[in-house]
């Protein structure tokens, strides 16, 4: 009886962590098989222990080479794309213009449009161009679908923001300048780095629009997309598993500065600074 | 309009002073200016480009070059071809939705309301396979569902799979697959819904003598709508697009939609035929989210 309690007030955690528990299996099995000596260069089973793929990351080199091109892609892709993002939040959060709507359902669309048509159709137009498929057309595309997705957070951090702040600047004779160097600024940074962090993890990891305006240019995932037919070298399993101990590392340390914000700001107390914490 | 004025935080803008208002009129179209050229530029003339070549004379090709004729033939030869594709890309994205809501639901509820402190840290675990890249944590379930890994065995012993009997390379493992790959976005929207949920809401409710059941239907799950919408549209949109878990899990006999127009676009070098299938599948997706959301009765998706 009493178990039968304890599973109906529980159940929904229980099934929840059921859940966490199948998104998790992946991400230990790649990080189990960044372990692995494969029997054959096409079987997917644990065969041996080895740290062999840690100590040379790099034996297959087109593996590395691919890695370092999606760096590259991805860092260039994210400042423009944050670049022209935040220009955009500004302009819909702090004014009213005409055409708002038709910018909002532009930004929305790209968005909401499956990546394989944005793909095949700006192959379309690079080829009716006679625009020469590589690295700078990925770069292109990388932008163009990373944007909206700028917009939108640094959008919802400047529309959180107390305007107050900055009327009180300028009531103190800061120009617009000023004002924006020493007030905005600061405090839309943290929205701006968390688009560009989620810029560059799109750009990174994309495939689908990637593929379709490559040509002959290989990035990490198509170089996965190619091996997987080929056979899959143990080392993209290492390349898996650091990428993901990174991004857990980003969260963690700002998860780590959000809290010790927080409690500077109890310390603070009413008579410190007025900070509105998000 | 100084920090003295207790109105809350600031809207609308104040008048700018007349002086200046020129260039201020001017400015917001400064601001959007790139990002808005770059989006008509790359993503809308790209979809006028993509109709063109649909309409191409399909007995072109790269090499001498195509021929615009209005060819509308082109969308009923797809069709005619590839209708068993179209339908398998939005019977594996239905299925996985329907797996994905009896695995998500519960989840965005219990972090919403259940987890307390544990919130943050819950949700971190639910985008966490974000964080690794989609191919690997793909293939991953390869090893999973592997002939000899544990999980078939264990299958296999309890006799729910034939002793020849496969997980990989089956329409299980890519519907498996693809709901693993979209989960989180159909969670992270429900869990904001969810989370504005006020507990006494429930707590109202059975003290009017309604049943959990009732409870959930009649409070929790009207409330949730806005989540639920938006999630469930952030799901299918990829996934009934989506050919990379047909192609690594599944073999030819489970290829979705995605997979034929890759290799129209890319091995048979057959544009008209690709930015027909691309079209058809853009109109079909609008189609399944407009008709969808007449029914769920909801404007507000963002």
């Amino acid at each position: 009886m009493r178990l039968s309690r304890w599973l109906a007030d529980r159940w929904v955690m229980i099934v929840a962590l059921l859940v966490l528990g199948y998104l998790a299996l992946p991400i230990l099995v790649v990080a189990g098989l960044s372990f692995n000596r494969p029997s054959s260069r096409l079987s997917y089973d644990f065969n041996e222990f080895t740290l062999d793929n840690w100590r040379q990351p790099c034996a297959t080199s087109d593996m590395c080479d691919a890695v370092v091109r999606s760096v590259q892609i991805g860092f260039i892709a994210t400042v423009v794309a944050t670049l022209l993002g935040t220009l955009m939040a500004f302009a819909l959060v702090r004014h009213r213009f005409r055409g708002r709507s038709g910018i909002n359902v532009l930004i929305f669309l790209p968005m909401a449009t499956p990546e394989l048509v944005m793909g095949t159709s700006l192959l379309a137009l690079f080829v009716s161009a006679g625009v020469p498929q590589g690295f700078w057309t990925i770069v292109i595309a990388h932008v163009m679908f990373c944007v909206s997705f700028v917009v939108v957070t640094v959008k919802a951090r400047l529309a959180g923001m107390d305007r107050r702040m900055e009327e009180a600047a300028m009531d103190l004779y800061a120009n617009e300048w000023q004002t924006f160097r020493r007030i905005t600024l600061p405090l839309v940074l943290p929205g701006i780095v968390a688009a560009a962090l989620l810029a560059f993890s799109l750009s990174f990891d994309d495939f689908i629009i990637t593929n379709f305006n490559a040509g002959t240019t290989v990035t990490f995932p198509m170089y996965v997309w190619g091996a997987a037919q080929r056979g899959i070298p143990s080392q993209v399993n290492v390349i898996g598993t650091a990428m993901f101990a990174v991004a857990l590392l980003l969260v963690g340390l700002s998860s780590l500065r959000g809290r010790r914000a927080r409690r500077a700001n109890l310390l603070a107390g009413p008579s410190g600074h007025p900070r509105r914490s998000s | 309009m100084t920090l003295l004025a207790p109105t809350g935080s600031g809207h609308p803008p104040p008048a700018p002073p007349a002086a200046r208002s020129g260039r201020r009129r001017l400015l917001p179209y400064l601001l959007l200016l790139p990002g808005a050229a770059w989006l008509l530029v790359f993503f809308g003339v790209p979809l006028v480009q993509l109709a063109a070549a649909s309409l191409y004379d399909p007995s072109g090709s790269l090499s001498t070059g195509y021929a615009m004729t209005w060819a509308v033939g082109n969308y009923p030869d797809v069709v005619q071809a590839y209708w068993p594709q179209f339908l398998r890309s939005f019977g594996y994205a239905g299925l996985a939705l329907v797996l994905a809501l009896l695995l998500g639901y519960p989840l965005a509820y219990a972090i919403a309301q259940k987890a307390g402190r544990w919130k943050n840290l819950l949700l971190v675990c639910v985008v966490a396979p974000m964080f690794t890249s989609f191919l690997v944590r793909t293939l991953a379930w390869k090893t999973i569902l592997s002939d000899n890994g544990a999980l078939v065995g264990l299958l296999r012993d309890v006799h729910l799979l034939a002793p020849d009997g496969r997980l990989l390379a089956t329409p299980f493992a890519v519907v498996l697959g693809l709901t693993y790959n979209f989960l989180p976005f159909l969670v992270l929207p429900l869990y904001a819904s969810l989370e504005r949920l006020d507990p006494r809401l429930l707590e109202a409710a059975t003290d009017l003598y309604a049943s959990p059941v009732q409870a959930f239907r009649r409070v929790t799950l009207p409330l949730s709508m806005p989540g639920l919408v938006a999630g469930t549209l952030l799901f299918f949109i990829p996934a009934s697009g989506d050919y990379i878990n047909a192609e690594l899990l599944g073999t030819p006999n489970e290829y979705m939609i995605g997979n034929v127009i890759d290799s129209a676009f890319l091995v048979r070098l057959d544009y008209p035929q690709g930015a027909a299938l691309s079209f058809l599948l853009m109109a079909a997706i609008l189609a399944v989210v407009f008709g969808y959301l007449r029914r769920a009765g909801t404007e507000e998706v963002l």
